[in-house]
């Protein structure tokens, strides 16, 4: 079995759903990022069969994880410090999301201006509905 | 400093001071003949739309205001590939607030986040045309004297009409309204409009038929029914004297019943309507510049 190390401050995301780790990894814009990270995929899981994990030594302030409670809910978020866990954070559904998912409208104003950015709103949370800021057409993803 | 993009950006209460003072202004217009001199308004339509532009420009102009603008993208910059944004920007140096009407949905939201002059949405694609809704409630609440307690027959396409989306939800929070949802299967209210409607508990029926509903409305609001929205040839065939007011059915309504209807009118109301008293689409464009005139006057803050 592969191990990786542990990490002195920073985030350990598990129970990412198999394969889904380097969608996280370019929506968290990890590639940005000068620190460690470790993507694990197809790691053992006894509660999903399968399943990624990705390990950022950063700064805890320097990532905005709220993206993540959009991407999946089941995602766990362990906050590390001083090599211990110290906050399994919650993940809420964010009230925007930007530049993550494109509005695909084609009566939409992001059709034509490509300077815009790609703001969808959480406008129901009990659906978990997104819609784009400027057309308010619905996320197909969106329940 | 404030923007215009939906019906619903005014709360119940400002909007019927809004109505209040388009009602203000219908009575003693010479009141209000300079409040706006000195004042320009820049309508900025990337889409051709005589009717909504030509109530815009004689709104500030019965205001003493000026207009300058432009009446199609390709004799804007846009046709330079100008953003949205940027020409706002422009129009901000030349004006004190803006009406756009734009193809792309959002256009105007695009617009209001970067001015430094209140923007107001004049339709964007098939999105929010804000005005007209308004126009609809002054009509409806200077003819009828109340936007509550009313059987509201909306008739034709509503599947693609947004007049007719944007009515539904403006109407939608007075007490007592229901609606009568007359079209063709095919061109039925979307149906997150009826959900939204069954979650807020407002009552609605959907007929087929003109005929059947007429005689229990308050108000009928017409919209065009085109060809080329049904699926097959025979079903046209079929309905489209369904949606025909002409005045047969006329004598089925109520003698208080008005009929609207946002224009331009093809064939879906017969000429033949025009003369009733009953048929009141051509005072909603009158309509239509008073309730501009309120709007200008309340996103300048200049009051009387």
């Amino acid at each position: 079995m592969l191990n990786v190390g542990a990490i002195t401050e920073g985030f350990v995301l598990d129970h990412i759903k198999a394969g889904k780790s380097m969608t996280i990894y370019h929506d968290l814009k990890l590639d940005k990022l000068d620190c460690t990270v470790a993507i694990i995929k197809n790691a053992r899981s006894n509660k999903m069969g399968k399943k990624d994990i990705i390990k950022v030594e950063c700064p805890i302030e320097m990532l905005d994880l709220d993206i993540l409670g959009f991407i999946d809910h089941n995602i766990t978020v362990n906050i590390i410090k001083d090599e211990k866990i110290v906050e399994k954070k919650e993940l809420k559904l964010p009230e925007r999301i930007v530049n993550v998912i494109k509005c695909k409208n084609p009566r939409c104003i992001t059709s034509i201006e490509q300077g815009l950015d790609h703001v969808f709103v959480l406008t129901d949370p009990k659906k978990e509905i997104y819609r784009c800021m400027y057309c308010e057409q619905k996320h197909r993803n969106s329940k | 400093m404030r923007h215009l993009m939906s019906p619903l950006d005014f709360s119940v209460e400002e909007l019927d001071k809004l109505l209040d003072l388009a009602n203000d202004i219908e009575k003693y217009p010479d009141k209000y003949a300079h409040v706006c001199d000195g004042k320009r308004i820049a309508t900025l339509f990337y889409e051709p739309s005589t009717r909504t532009r030509l109530s815009f420009e004689a709104a500030m102009m019965n205001l003493g205001g000026k207009v300058l603008g432009f009446s199609s993208a390709s004799s804007s910059s846009a046709a330079k590939g100008e953003s949205v944004a940027d020409t706002i920007r422009m129009a901000s140096c030349y004006a004190d607030i803006a009406a756009i009407r734009h193809p792309k949905e959002g256009a105007p939201l695009v617009a209001s986040m970067v001015s430094s002059i209140p923007v107001i949405n004049a339709g964007d694609g098939g999105h929010q045309h804000p005005t007209q809704t308004l126009t609809d409630l002054l009509t409806i609440r200077s003819l009828k004297g109340r936007l509550d307690h009313l059987v509201i027959g909306l008739c034709g396409d509503l599947k693609f009409g947004r007049t007719v989306h944007s009515l539904i939800e403006a109407l939608s929070r007075y007490a007592g309204v229901y609606f009568v949802l007359i079209s063709p299967e095919e061109l039925r209210v979307p149906s997150y409009i009826t959900e939204g409607m069954r979650q807020d508990n407002i009552p609605y029926k959907e007929v087929e038929r003109l005929e059947d509903a007429i005689p229990e409305l308050d108000l009928l609001y017409m919209t065009r029914v085109q060809k080329e929205r049904f699926f097959n040839e025979e079903d046209y065939v079929r309905m489209k004297d369904f949606y025909i007011l002409d005045k047969v059915k006329m004598e089925l309504a109520g003698p208080d019943m008005l009929v609207l209807h946002p224009l331009p009118r093809v064939n879906e109301i017969a000429v033949e309507v025009d003369s009733d008293p009953r048929a009141v689409y051509f005072k909603q464009v009158q309509y239509g510049v008073y309730v501009r005139m309120a709007l200008i006057l309340t996103l300048l803050e200049l009051e009387v």
